[in-house]
């Protein structure tokens, strides 16, 4: 039976008839919530997010409540919020469709979240290559404000917030929250070393910080729409709310799905959703949260255990498509971008691909990612352009693995994961390509022909 | 001298060994406190920490708590369970709290450091053998000590600018940078003056100057100091010399009262570089680049090589008999020197006593003050003078009061150390009423009027000391020997005083200090042999009142309120 979509930040997305724009948001019961929210005391706010166990959408899984929980409110210093919206993951197109179709949803929801940490500034941090998006935003923006939903002493509540958009100029690292930070306050994207700079401690402008995602602050609007402990029913324990799938690659019919967390299999998202792999094709792998996260095989078996104690024994389509089930076979389910890769995938063309993307990213500040990435996209360049070598696959792996767990950021993750995964469980086919591309030498006789 | 200030400690174990450190240091100064070396590339110890080589990590630990209860978990032998992260950890960033262990020896850490290693070599040039940082290169002594040995990249190395002049003084050789930002972070917290930065991303990212500027401010040159390869290179000292063969004297800048501590860098009698030599206390691991350029007086074309009476080029002792016979007819004045050694100053005052209590005249020179490491006063033991009773005033900026003794035909034989007179405001018709002993080391405008002329040592070729604006004696020691006609001041100081004065005189740094020691209270108890390498502070007493010319310097700040600043 397929699965229904439960759409609560896509409610009104596609609609027919739905605009953008203010008005429309009103009739749909816009920026009420805002209205009781401003209502509420703050903390209480905070604690219906809490309840909630909502987790960031922009890859890491952080629950939110616990995020604002860390922020720093007794140094006095004022407290930012920053929305996100630098979403650059490859495999990721959810927080565009939010900032295009139903920016407001956006804009209720980073009202509301302010108020809840008693933020009196926000910026919106959106990457430079959407330009519609912020031209959208600010609109949006200035809509709210003549309507005093923004601005000076909003609803007539006595509390005051002003919203930024600001435009990055076109660079992953930039959707790293200190490297965010960093950006926002005019400088290189350099991500911070933490300890000491915590953005909930020592964040924008060395105040207390708190960096959510486009995605992450719109479910907060629905949080307190329902009250946390409702909308924890939604999904699994741990893994509440709905989640937007972006799925592209091998399927029928690619794009972003909304689902309660956990509600389906991977399996019933290609072939029930996404309508199955093209005819005539079988599935091989599938990415399942944005390129950075380790790739999963068709025909593995994944056994263990779950947090909650039960044990588990899943093939590839098995795996329920939330946070904790992702985690336990090893990969993630980031932000949410499903790669689904057929029978005619190279895996190494596939891995050189993935490679030229972060050595192009890496922001360059701290030693192992920058060369690294650039060395393992060197030679899985190569390796495609036919110059492999046998030992190239253990060389790749022992690369990765000197840089994972040793940078400023997440990036020394997101960077040789892929190539630890790819290596790990393709291994026969790198094999295969560099034992290919020997024969083939030795039967010209002169080698293989030069790079450039 | 006083007690240093009470500090928290707390007590870190670092590969089994306890050591107790300040509250707040970081795990590579703590380390480093047990003879435990941690190798990095970007911390500086006088520079903001941002841990981007990555070369420091460590494995770190804290004894664990149980959360529920608050008390300690325990191990089988009844100490307390050491949670270790499962993370490496950065030393240079990771400041020393109580109990936390670290260990630099295990396979994770020997891991980091080769992976890190080959990382940093994958796209250098090792271009050693045409490299003037080998022989004191980073990346060359951490490669031989933890690195793999062997090269496993067989790809093209990225191809980057080779030679950008950064500055008049600095050349910089992208391929060869490891991107650490020292240099970038120096020009940004020292001295003020933010021009270098890098560019574009990833392993492509290059070191530059920000478009239409240079750098080119009086601390560039420490750049190249701090840079841990061979990637920023001093024009100057630029593929002069391989640095193993130098050999290091420590010394003291003396352009002006700052007295910044430095190391001689010299071969066979030649001096191939001046080098800044940390003291905490004066310039921390700094120096200007102004004082980096004295070592040219040495060779100077206009370089006093010989002693001269009469106008002709004579042996020391022949000028030294001109100079007594001269002496002896009376009516000496004395024209002193703040750019003269302690000891040199302090036979100045023997012989201006033996020359029957000789006037002393002493000039001030003064510029601006640049608030770092030079100071407005541009001699570098104004306070020797006053510490050793030659001066008991601050001086004036001119010797008009000696020029009025002369018209008054009070002066017939003039003994001038180190000093242009006519700069100092006498006029040509005082010279000419005079007769004049001029000891220096460089030919100075109407010298050749002198009767004699004491060809005297450049401080690189003598030993000494002087005391800084802090009133901080710092002693230096000779690094290369002086021209052949020359002597040593103190001996040419010393036989004046003492053929004047029928009594021997002590003509050696060592044994003036003992006489120093026994008559003068700020000195009593010291000798030169006990002047620690970092200097020593004496009591200045009414002295330090005095409204001296200087400003805010790094470590200084001034007593009194200055004249007429």
């Amino acid at each position: 039976m397929p699965v229904q979509e439960t759409r609560l930040i896509f409610k009104h997305i596609d609609a027919a008839g739905y605009t953008n724009d203010l008005d429309c948001y009103l009739r749909h019961g816009g920026y009420e919530i805002l209205r009781k929210a401003v209502q509420q005391k703050p903390e209480e706010l905070c604690e219906e997010v809490m309840k909630s166990g909502v987790r960031g959408r922009g890859g890491a899984g952080f629950p939110c409540g616990m995020k604002w929980k860390f922020l720093d409110r007794k140094s006095g210093k004022p407290i930012y919020l920053i929305c996100n919206a630098d979403e650059s993951e490859p495999g990721t197109f959810k927080d565009r469709q939010i900032i295009h179709k139903d920016p407001h949803q956006l804009i209720e929801g980073i009202l509301i979240s302010c108020y809840a940490i008693q933020a009196k500034t926000a910026f919106i941090y959106i990457r430079g290559e959407f330009p519609e998006g912020a031209r959208i935003l600010e609109r949006a923006i200035e809509e709210a404000r003549s309507k005093n939903l923004c601005g000076d002493n909003i609803l007539g509540s006595g509390y005051s917030v002003e919203i930024f958009v600001h435009r990055g100029a076109g660079a992953y690292i930039c959707g790293e929250e200190t490297g965010l930070i960093e950006s926002l306050e005019g400088k290189r994207p350099y991500p911070r070393i933490k300890p000491p700079f915590f953005p909930a401690v020592l964040g924008l402008y060395q105040c207390p910080t708190a960096v959510n995602n486009v995605e992450t602050l719109c479910h907060v609007k629905h949080v307190i729409d329902m009250g946390g402990e409702e909308y924890a029913k939604i999904g699994t324990p741990g893994n509440s709310g709905t989640r937007i799938l972006c799925v592209s690659g091998h399927v029928q019919k690619p794009g972003y799905y909304e689902f309660a967390c956990g509600d389906l299999t991977l399996g019933q998202l290609i072939h029930d959703v996404c309508g199955g792999l093209r005819p005539g094709r079988s599935l091989k792998a599938v990415i399942p949260g944005g390129s950075s996260a380790k790739i999963l095989r068709a025909g593995e078996r994944y056994t263990g255990k779950l947090k909650d104690g039960s044990s588990f024994d899943w093939g590839l389509e098995d795996i329920p498509m939330d946070f904790d089930s992702l985690m336990a076979v090893g990969s993630m389910a980031g932000s949410g971008g499903v790669i689904v890769m057929d029978d005619s995938t190279d895996m190494v063309e596939a891995l050189a691909n993935i490679n030229a993307f972060y050595a192009h990213e890496s922001c360059g500040q701290c030693t192992p990612c920058r060369e690294g990435s650039l060395w393992m996209k060197k030679i899985t360049t190569r390796m495609s352009h036919g110059q492999a070598r046998q030992e190239d696959v253990d060389l790749l792996g022992n690369v990765a693995d000197q840089i994972a767990g040793r940078t400023i950021c997440a990036f020394g993750e997101a960077c040789s994961w892929p190539t630890q995964s790819f290596v790990l469980k393709f291994r026969d086919e790198f094999l295969n390509k560099a034992r290919a591309q020997a024969g083939a030498a030795s039967t010209n006789g002169n080698g293989a022909v030069p790079l450039i | 001298m006083t007690a240093p200030a009470q500090t928290d400690l707390v007590t870190v174990v670092i590969d089994g060994k306890e050591i107790a450190v300040p509250k707040g240091t970081n795990i590579i100064e703590a380390a480093s406190r047990l003879g435990i070396e941690i190798p990095h590339y970007c911390y500086h110890p006088k520079l903001s920490v941002v841990g981007n080589c990555r070369m420091c990590l460590v494995e770190m630990g804290m004894p664990m708590i149980d959360r529920g209860s608050g008390k300690p978990i325990l191990d089988d032998h009844g100490g307390q369970k050491i949670g270790w992260m499962p993370r490496p950890a950065i030393a240079c960033a990771t400041a020393a709290v109580p109990g936390m262990q670290i260990r630099t020896t295990t396979e994770l850490v020997k891991q980091c450091r080769e992976g890190v290693m080959e990382f940093l070599l994958v796209n250098h040039p090792l271009d050693c053998p045409i490299c003037d940082q080998a022989g004191e290169c980073r990346l060359q002594e951490f490669a031989t000590d933890y690195g793999r040995g062997y090269s496993r990249f067989i790809e093209e190395k990225n191809v980057k600018p080779k030679r950008t002049r950064l500055g008049p003084r600095v050349m910089l050789d992208d391929e060869r940078c490891i991107l650490c930002s020292r240099c970038i972070r120096f020009c940004q917290e020292v001295p003020k003056d933010d021009v270098l930065g890098f560019v574009d991303r990833g392993s492509y990212s290059t070191l530059t100057c920000y478009p239409g500027k240079q750098l080119e401010n009086n601390y560039s040159l420490n750049t190249v100091d701090i840079c841990p390869v061979g990637a920023l290179t001093s024009t100057d000292f630029r593929f002069k010399m391989r640095v193993w063969f130098l050999k290091q004297t420590p010394s003291i800048d003396t352009e002006s009262s700052v007295g910044a501590n430095t190391f001689v860098w010299a071969r066979e009698g030649k001096i191939y570089r001046i080098t800044p030599r940390r003291n905490d206390a004066v310039n921390d691991t700094w120096m200007a680049d102004s004082g980096r350029e004295l070592y040219q007086q040495v060779e100077a074309e206009d370089r006093l090589n010989a002693c001269h009476a009469s106008g002709k080029p004579v042996p020391a002792p022949e000028a030294l008999q001109a100079a007594v016979a001269l002496l002896k007819e009376g009516k000496t004045a004395i024209v002193g020197s703040a750019r003269a050694s302690l000891e040199e100053q302090f036979l100045l005052k023997k012989v201006a006593r033996a020359a029957g209590g000789a006037p002393v005249h002493l000039v001030a020179h003064t510029g601006e003050g640049d608030g770092l490491l030079v100071s407005a006063d541009r001699t570098p033991n104004l306070r020797g003078a006053l510490l050793t009773g030659l001066i008991d005033t601050l001086p004036p900026a001119s010797l008009e009061a000696l020029g009025a003794a002369i018209d008054a035909g009070e002066v017939q034989t003039l003994v001038v150390v180190r000093e242009d007179l006519l700069a100092a405001g006498l006029t040509e018709a005082q010279l000419e009423r005079v007769r004049i002993i001029h000891l220096d080391t460089h030919r100075r405008p109407g010298l050749e009027r002198a009767a004699v002329v004491l060809a005297g040592l450049t401080v690189f070729e003598k030993a000494g000391s002087f005391v800084n604006q802090q009133f901080r004696v710092q002693k230096f020691q000779k690094a290369v020997p002086g021209p052949g006609g020359a002597a040593e001041d103190l001996f040419l100081l010393a036989t004046l005083a003492a053929e004047l004065g029928g009594e021997s005189m002590p003509s050696t740094p060592a044994s003036v200090w003992q006489a120093m020691a026994a008559e003068i209270a700020a000195f009593r108890g010291m000798t030169f042999a006990g002047i620690p390498d970092d200097g020593v502070v004496v009591e200045a007493g009414r002295l330090a009142e005095l409204p001296f010319v200087e400003g805010e310097s790094l470590h200084y700040k001034p007593a009194a309120e200055a004249a007429g600043v």
